[in-house]
């Protein structure tokens, strides 16, 4: 197991800075100060993409409220709804203006929007019943009823959006993904330097050529079975403590990367952490279908790093792909992605 | 080869599959000689595990003779006859150094999806669906054992299998269960569930000291098996549990309180229908209501052990009474590496010969029939071991 002699100060990099403190450790007689932990994706200034969506249906679902409220007669004959429900409609109103509200108001919108995808549910269920009465004009329903199931949708994604976590700035979703090795950092920072070793427990990865002291060319399989390649190079070189990396100007892909080795409490092995920024094609839009799917970047991650620390600790990666069933296929499609190369 | 598998809620099958094969370099392949099945493969089989596919090889009790050996294989060699252990185990791990191997980190291919279940994800277990790694399990002429240097151990005297079989899971299960009630001289521990681990459990319990121990059940033939191993009986659909153990404790309720039986708890009356509706409206997944019964009789400062399977979440779990009671609640799948040697050398020195709990055998293509026998505890069915 990795040892350190306990009276060398102990060094830790607060995340999202650049600078790194150094605390006296308790064995030297005085406390450590604790740090106010805060993750790297709340210090930036810029709001992220999924934010600016949820303000986009706040301020839209303010503006239909009122219509809502204030004219409903007018509106129902727009949407082509019998405007007997007009006492209906302003109850909509002050709801989409409720959850509008909530949206703007809040520092984390996520309980509003998804407040308006059961809005949209219900608005959804009423189209449906009204659908059939004989004072409905039919084509504007139809219409109508497709914009909301459209409206529905973008709910549904931005609030899934942000219960995830994801937070896209500049087209960028910060990946942070931690996991404590038993290992010393010597030993994980010479394994994970040789990039060479990445596709043996990368699952993503088909390949890495180093072709120089700080570049290599990669060969990684994107979503929909594309074949995605760039070359990269390395940034920040600290042996056994930090290494980054990030793609050549001109690439392809804009993908940049931070690994950390730290000594992890207690003497217990090495905390390893993963700093990407992730460019989903397709922007948030493009991520949260994805996740639909099953494609979810930072599961991928921290599942390749799970793999790296079996090949750590173990020596090899643990399979079932390949092993008896009563079935065609060894592994299931459905729950055994991890496990299939 | 032939092997029994899981092909929907109540079926199972006995299909001819592909042989296993060498996937991992510290794999072993063991020919089987015998296999059990387990009270919780009837979780399995009532459909109340999740991320089970088609196909899946059941079966996590099992021992048998190695026939072939990756290269990283140091302890074993071919020819080698061992019993292995439900958890699959790296050995190198925090959790494995710390002799908790069934919280291994490195043995769940699919720890992603349980770690949205519980947080973190235990180890991979033989036959117990996707969710702990779709290994195929050993219901089979053969299986492929991955870490097989941590997760065997080698039968050298001339036990019966019988005799060995069940430290591959519910003797150590009963013993942990046993231990984790926190067992002082001289004390009562009263045990819920007399299926097998009840019943290994209740002769652990005195063999780590206690004095009396109380077996609650409704099955005749469990309860005798229970009085035969010392345990004094009540059967829950004729006694009310609470009112006989506060006379048999004088009020003050049993020292240690065991649940033995899990998610597919039964009882009398229109509670047992409350937890059954919700189980249907899918509020709750699985049925409490040993634990809560346990919560309620336990003496105050006490022990809850709970080595009976849950999977997912319960409703109206009397924390009130925890809380102001000062209960400790001690639970977990169990480390069973950790007991190999030392119940070895238990049934080795003549204190238990575990094949008392057996009370039907047959081949492993009668397998179906077994588990629907098993299941409605028919003609005093209490363990199964099969033989392929």
């Amino acid at each position: 197991m990795a040892t350190r002699p306990a009276d060398r100060p102990k060094r830790v990099t607060v995340r999202g800075r650049s600078r790194s403190r150094t605390f006296a450790s308790s064995t030297q007689g005085e406390p450590a100060r604790g740090l106010a932990i805060t993750p790297a994706t709340s210090q930036d200034g810029a709001m992220s993409q999924e934010k600016g969506l949820a303000n986009g249906l706040g301020v839209f679902g303010i503006g239909l409220g009122l219509a809502e409220l204030l004219v409903p007669r007018r509106l129902a004959r727009t949407l082509g709804v019998p405007s007997e429900h007009h006492r209906l409609i302003r109850a909509m109103g002050a709801r989409e203006i409720a959850s509008s509200v909530s949206i703007l108001m809040q520092r984390t919108p996520t309980a509003g929007v998804w407040s308006r995808v059961v809005g949209d549910l219900i608005d959804l269920a009423c189209l449906g019943a009204v659908s059939t009465s004989k004072r409905s004009d039919r084509r504007r329903l139809a219409v109508t009823t497709a914009a909301v199931a459209g409206a529905t949708v973008l709910d549904l994604v931005c609030a899934q959006q942000l219960s995830r976590g994801v937070r896209t700035r500049n087209g960028k979703m910060p990946i942070t993904v931690s996991l404590v090795i038993d290992r010393s950092p010597e030993d994980l920072y010479k394994h994970w330097r040789k990039f060479s070793n990445f596709p043996s427990f990368m699952k993503h990865v088909k390949s890495v050529e180093i072709i120089g002291e700080c570049r290599s060319h990669w060969v990684v399989a994107g979503p929909l079975g594309t074949i995605v390649q760039w070359d990269a190079e390395i940034t920040e070189d600290q042996p056994n403590e930090r290494l980054a990396w990030r793609s050549v100007e001109g690439s392809d892909v804009d993908h940049s990367g931070r690994v950390r080795f730290e000594q992890a409490p207690g003497g217990r092995g090495t905390m390893m952490t993963i700093e990407m920024q992730y460019g989903p094609p397709g922007g948030t839009l493009g991520s949260a279908v994805s996740a639909w799917f099953g494609e979810d970047p930072n599961q991928s991650i921290k599942m390749d790093l799970r793999r790296f620390k079996q090949v750590m600790e173990t020596g090899e990666v643990i399979t079932t792909d390949g092993q008896s069933a009563g079935r065609s296929a060894s592994t299931s499609m459905k729950y055994d992605p991890a496990v299939r190369r | 080869m032939k092997a029994n598998c899981w092909y929907g809620r109540q079926d199972v099958r006995v299909v001819n599959v592909p042989d296993p094969k060498i996937l991992n370099q510290g794999d072993a392949i063991v020919k089987i000689s015998s296999t059990a099945i387990c009270g919780s493969d009837l979780h399995l089989y009532n459909g109340f595990v999740p991320a089970m596919e088609s196909g899946d090889i059941l079966g996590h009790e099992f021992m048998g003779e190695v026939v072939e050996v990756g290269s990283e294989v140091k302890k074993l060699r071919v020819g080698d006859r061992v019993v292995v252990a439900f958890p699959i185990s790296c050995g190198r791990c925090f959790f494995c150094q710390n002799e908790k191997y069934s919280l291994c980190e490195n043995s769940n291919p699919n720890a992603w999806m349980a770690e949205q279940f519980f947080g973190h994800s235990p180890a991979g277990i033989f036959g117990y669906s996707h969710l702990t790694g779709g290994f195929a399990g050993g219901q089979a002429e053969y299986v492929r054992v991955p870490f097989a240097d941590v997760g065997t151990v080698k039968i050298e005297n001339g036990f019966t299998d019988e005799q060995v079989l069940f430290l591959s899971d519910i003797f150590p299960t009963g013993y942990m269960a046993a231990e984790n009630c926190n067992i002082s001289r001289g004390d009562t521990v009263a045990i819920w569930g007399s299926g097998p681990v009840g019943q290994f459990a209740i002769r652990s319990a005195f063999l780590l000291g206690a004095e009396r121990v109380i077996a609650i059940d409704r099955v005749p033939e469990r309860l005798q098996m229970a009085r035969d191993g010392g345990a004094h009986t009540i059967n829950y659909e004729e006694n009310d549990v609470y009112d006989v153990l506060m006379q048999l404790t004088g009020g003050r309720g049993p020292d240690s309180c065991m649940d033995a039986v899990g998610l597919e708890a039964h009882t009398p009356g229109p509670l047992h229908y409350y937890d059954r509706v919700k189980q249907a409206l899918m509020l709750e997944s699985d049925r409490p209501m040993v634990l809560r019964q346990a919560i309620l009789a336990c003496r105050n400062g006490g022990t809850i052990s709970v080595p009976g399977v849950y999977g997912g979440f319960i409703d109206k779990l009397p924390m009130g009474a925890m809380m102001n009671k000062g209960l400790t609640i001690k639970t977990g799948q169990t480390h069973c590496q950790h007991y190999f040697k030392p119940l070895l050398q238990r049934i080795a020195n003549g204190e238990i010969d575990p094949s008392f709990v057996v009370t039907h055998r047959m081949k492993l293509e009668d397998a179906p029939k077994g588990y629907d026998k098993f299941l409605h505890k028919e003609d005093g069915c209490i363990k199964i071991v099969m033989t392929p």
